[in-house]
């Protein structure tokens, strides 16, 4: 297996796609983080009738991660139903999907996050609260001071400047230590990296694997844009 | 005019105007005929006939001869200062006549005790904005509070009508329309091109044969003098500053009284106020207006030029509606004016008495803008304006108004359809349309049915339909409101005043250190702090002038039509300047100049690349996006297209070889996939889309006081786009988005009928080298910033760039993407 990686994390080489997970090839293992499934129907609850495909839409991209990387575990780091009663809300059609995706991989994992302390049962797969592989930690939210961790919870954006414009998409932020990932799911937002929620748990010199037009741009701290206020 | 007394007025009305040394106008006395006979009006007037006191004048003296408490006379305005303006003249005669009446006013500021103590007891005349109106209407006692309505009068109706704010408002006025059946309408206005689409707009029926709406027209005042300013300067070939001229501007200002000097944008403002102040050697008082200063500095220029202290202003559109100043004795134009309706309101800011004609100067930047100007005075004199045709209302307009009156009462569906079709944009509303966004109101509307058991709106046993709760009242009452921009920021002087606001954007692409012009100095950005962007005066290098969204108005149809015939014609040059006539004339000699009916297109070559030159005059926004369109039937024709460059006459693509085929090219099919494919994929579908989700109320429109701390995850409108886009393509919202986009910026429909016009009347012209009449656009190529789809690789380039200084101790440097088998 041949391939290029750009972060090297103890020891363990990482890549991260476009699509906002990271495949880590040698434990033939894929990584996504907030897949926040039913967002929307979330919304809808309280009066705000955002479109109901937000759930279908993750998964069709999760499922098309499987198809194309064949992975022989996943990991979800948390987040991945937005909230408690999210799963009776799913649609027939989209619980059907979810477990016949959890079926085709061999461990399938949901390492347990603030909108989902207690993942519904009956979906298939492990769930943790924390997991550790070889030399590395997955947990929903970063710790501070730990190394080696792949966490989600912030989902991550960042902004460059390039002439005539200002790119504002997902990224992976990256300071040699940590890993945190972006937000997988089709409704999640983001926060930007230079916010001290994000910028005050990583290195003072880190760097963002950004996600714009079906590539991952690389650029250090140094380049970044500020959100206002 | 005859100085009798007049049947039509009361004794202290006509004491009144002979108090004043005045007599009623003849269009004044029609306005009362109207409403004896219990007819609505449109008045169409220029400005400073008493407009406004003829739209008063029949509620006043019905007032007089009838004293009652309720209220009598809604005024709306599209302006909340307006509105305000308003209120405060009307109190003079109203004291004068020593009436019995109270007028206050109602707007966004008007605060909640207020508002309370106005729908309890109203007093006979209230002043207000459409957006107003619909929280008003929105009430369960609307009925009372309008129950004793007699007249509603909507200003400068020109400037709402076919607009989504004048769609809100016309929903309004079908609600008043049932709660108060004996109030007429009054609609004062500018001249337009199209008296009928008003009246239409005017009537209770939706439209223009309704029969119940009287036309009224003010008298024309005496013709302008307009004048195109030939300069000594030679003219430019390209550009929109008119820097070469402002020198003689200058001392035209000098020889008046007070001028006022149009430009087209913000940007130009702030440039051309600049440019006059290093002229300024006499230090003349020349103050700047536009929108994007703090109110309070635009009111201290309004109160110095109403006291007659300043010399000249200059101005954008900011100063095209309401405030009348009778001093100003010339208008001045800098750059072509884009429309001959847009020309006449300017030029009618000037001399107000209507006796004396308002003197004018337009001044032209470049060649093609001589053309413009020499066609727009033609339409003037000719009186032909630019007419455009109505489009219809907007649906997510329609779904705000629908959760609106579910929060007044319940309604039956059948009731609110045959009210709505009253309204003219909506007199068109198929049924099943109605119900589709009935639907989207109610539960979301969406094809995947699992949102049944969420409602806003449910229905009852007794067939009406009824908010679910208190919680969607309030939601309605937070997001009312057709306005949507983007987000600006303030400008604050180093932690002293408020100069101003900019658009997001644009601080965004600062850095601290950099400078900008803005309010008419030099600025230096130091950084945002608390929502505000701090700035200091002075700083050195290449200032930036803030670019704002929308600031620039394509040239209308009509004009162009004028400029297309005169190009074609040379019996029409002897009145263009000798550089103009000259230029035309090379043209003539080493291509051919574009016929009237017909389509040009010259091809040449230029440093190594194949130059396509497209001479359609619709305007930048079509061009744009014949640009778009023509670059990817390029690609497919393998003529390898580079880039393009559009202005508002021409349109320049470079590419590696030139097509051979040109009928092929410009078929007009390329309006089927391409241009849906486009649209999907431009930022301009996804900003009106979140324009929709805004009024539709998807999203939340964000409060000054309650923005979102850092912390908190912001949620995009984009995100419900793509995901909406993809899998639910035929949903309401989508739809009324891509209604929005074609009919809003109406470049497409002219696009269509452009390419059917010049179907089969292609003139190609192959030449060694670039002809004259191409040399302005080719001058705008590296002026225009790089847009949509370079980005991809301006990203890599930027990346590239850094890959050597980035921290190389975090991993080898290269490209980063990481596509990988497992």
């Amino acid at each position: 297996m041949t391939m290029e990686t750009t972060m090297t994390l103890r020891g363990v080489a990482l890549a991260p796609d476009p699509s906002g997970a990271l495949v880590w090839p040698a434990e033939r293992t894929l990584v996504v983080a907030d897949l926040h499934l039913e967002k929307g129907s979330a919304f809808a609850a309280r009066g705000r009738m955002l479109p109901p495909y937000d759930t279908r839409a993750t998964l069709d991209r999760l499922a098309g991660l499987v198809e194309r990387l064949a992975p022989e575990r996943v990991v979800c780091l948390g987040d991945s139903f937005h909230d408690r009663r999210a799963a009776g809300r799913m649609e027939a059609g989209d619980v059907a999907r979810l477990r016949d995706l959890t079926g085709r991989v061999a461990d399938w994992l949901w390492v347990t996050g603030n909108h989902d302390p207690e993942p519904p049962e009956g979906f298939g797969g492990r769930i943790l609260d924390d997991l550790a592989l070889g030399p590395l930690t997955f947990r929903h939210e970063a710790v501070p001071g730990a190394v080696g961790e792949l966490s989600g919870h912030l989902h991550p954006v960042a902004a460059v400047l390039v002439p005539g414009r200002r790119v504002r998409e997902r990224c992976f932020a990256f300071d040699g230590g940590k890993l945190i990932l972006p937000a997988f799911g089709a409704y999640a937002g983001g926060l930007n990296v230079l916010d001290p929620a994000v910028s005050g748990l990583l290195a003072e010199r880190f760097e963002v694997h950004l996600l714009a037009r079906g590539k991952v741009h690389r650029f250090p701290r140094s380049r970044l844009s500020p959100d206002k206020a | 005019m005859p100085d009798l007394p007049s049947p039509l007025l009361p004794a202290n009305v006509q004491g009144w105007f002979r108090s004043r040394g005045w007599a009623p106008h003849p269009h004044q006395l029609a306005m009362v005929e109207a409403a004896e006979a219990g007819d609505s009006a449109l008045l169409i007037a220029p400005t400073g006939g008493g407009k406004t006191l003829a739209g008063f004048l029949p509620s006043l003296i019905d007032l007089a001869e009838r004293p009652r408490d309720g209220l009598h006379t809604l005024y709306i305005s599209p302006l909340k200062a307006l509105a305000v303006d308003i209120q405060r003249n009307l109190e003079d005669p109203i004291a004068e006549m020593r009436l019995p009446i109270r007028t206050e006013t109602r707007t966004g500021d008007t605060p909640e005790s207020k508002r309370r103590r106005q729908r309890a007891h109203p007093p006979q005349i209230l002043m207000t904005t459409p957006e107003s109106l619909a929280l008003m209407i929105a009430y369960a006692d609307a009925a009372a509070l309008f129950r004793h309505l007699r007249c509603v009068i909507v200003d400068e109706l020109h400037a709402l009508a076919g607009t989504k704010r004048g769609d809100l408002l016309a929903l309004g006025l079908a609600r008043l329309a049932r709660l108060a059946p004996r109030a007429r309408r009054v609609g004062l206005s500018a001249t337009v091109a199209e008296p009928a689409q008003l009246l239409a707009w005017l009537s209770r029926t939706g439209r223009a044969e309704g029969g119940d709406v009287r036309l009224v027209t003010g008298r024309a005042g005496a013709s302008a003098e307009v004048e195109i300013l030939t300069s000594r300067e030679r003219l430019p070939w390209a550009g929109h500053m008119a820097v070469h001229a402002l020198k003689e501007v200058y001392q035209r200002i000098r020889a008046h009284r007070t001028t006022l000097v149009f430009v087209n944008t913000r940007a130009q403002a702030e440039l051309v106020f600049q440019e006059l102040w290093r002229l300024n050697d006499d230090s003349l008082p020349i103050a700047l207006h536009h929108g994007s200063l703090a109110a309070e500095q635009r009111r201290k220029v309004e109160a110095a030029m109403a006291a007659g202290k300043l010399r000249a202003v200059v101005a954008t559109s900011s100063l095209d509606l309401g405030i009348d100043w009778a001093a100003v004795d010339l208008v001045v134009q800098i750059g072509a004016p884009k429309g001959a309706s847009r020309l006449v309101q300017r030029i009618g800011r000037a001399n107000h008495r209507l006796d004396e004609p308002s003197r004018a100067l337009l001044v032209p930047a470049n060649r093609f803008e001589v053309l413009e100007c020499r066609a727009a005075v033609d339409a003037v004199a000719a009186m032909s304006l630019d007419g455009e045709r109505p489009r219809p209302g907007g649906l997510d307009v329609l779904a705000q108004h629908m959760l609106g009156m579910a929060c007044a009462e319940p309604f039956r569906p059948d009731d609110l359809y045959d009210e709505v079709v009253c309204a003219a944009p909506y007199a068109g509303l198929a049924r099943d349309e109605f119900d589709d966004v009935l639907d989207f109101v109610a539960t979301g509307g969406y094809a995947l049915g699992n949102y049944e058991r969420f409602h806003r709106l449910k229905m009852r046993e007794d067939g009406r339909m009824a908010v679910a709760g208190p919680a969607v009242a309030r939601q309605y009452r937070m997001n009312v409101g057709t306005i949507t921009q983007e987000a600006m920021l303030r400008v604050r002087l180093n932690r002293g005043p408020v100069l101003g606001e900019v658009e997001e954007h644009f601080i965004q692409g600062l850095t601290p250190g950099h400078t900008f012009v803005f309010a008419g100095q030099l600025l230096k950005f130091l950084g945002i702090r608390e929502m505000e962007a701090q700035v200091a005066k002075g700083g050195s290098g290449e200032p930036k002038v803030p670019a704002y969204a929308g600031g620039r108005l394509p040239l209308t149809t009509a004009l162009a039509d004028r400029v297309r015939a005169m190009l074609a014609d040379p019996a029409q040059w002897p009145g263009l300047p000798e550089d103009v006539q000259e230029w035309l004339r090379l043209q003539r000699w080493r291509s051919v100049l574009p016929a009237h009916d017909g389509l040009l297109v010259e091809s040449f070559p230029k440093a190594g690349k194949r130059f396509l030159v497209v001479y359609a005059f619709e305007g930048r926004n079509a061009h744009q996006t014949l640009g778009m369109l023509l670059t990817r039937r390029m690609e497919r024709m393998g003529c390898g297209p580079l880039g393009f460059v559009a202005t508002d006459y021409v349109l320049a693509v470079w590419s590696l070889r030139t097509p051979k085929d040109m009928d092929g090219l410009f078929d007009q099919d390329m309006l089927g996939d391409d241009l849906e494919a486009w649209m999907d994929e431009s930022s301009m579908l996804r900003r009106t889309f979140r324009n929709v989700a805004l009024i539709t109320g998807v999203i939340d429109r964000r409060h000054p006081g309650q923005e979102k701390s850092g912390r908190q995850v912001t949620f995009s409108s984009d995100l419900i786009y793509d995901v909406l886009r993809k899998h639910d393509p035929g949903h309401v919202l989508l739809r009324a988005t891509r209604a929005d986009a074609a009919g809003g910026l109406t470049d497409v429909r002219r696009l269509s009928d452009f390419l059917a016009r010049v179907k089969g009347r292609i003139t190609h012209k192959d030449l060694d080298r670039i002809s004259p009449l191409a040399v302005p656009v080719i001058l705008e190529i590296g002026r225009e910033r790089v847009d949509g789809s370079a980005t991809d690789e301006l990203l890599e380039q930027a990346a590239a760039d850094l890959v050597a200084e980035a921290m190389p101790e975090l991993g080898s440097p290269g490209n980063s993407q990481g596509r990988l088998a497992l």
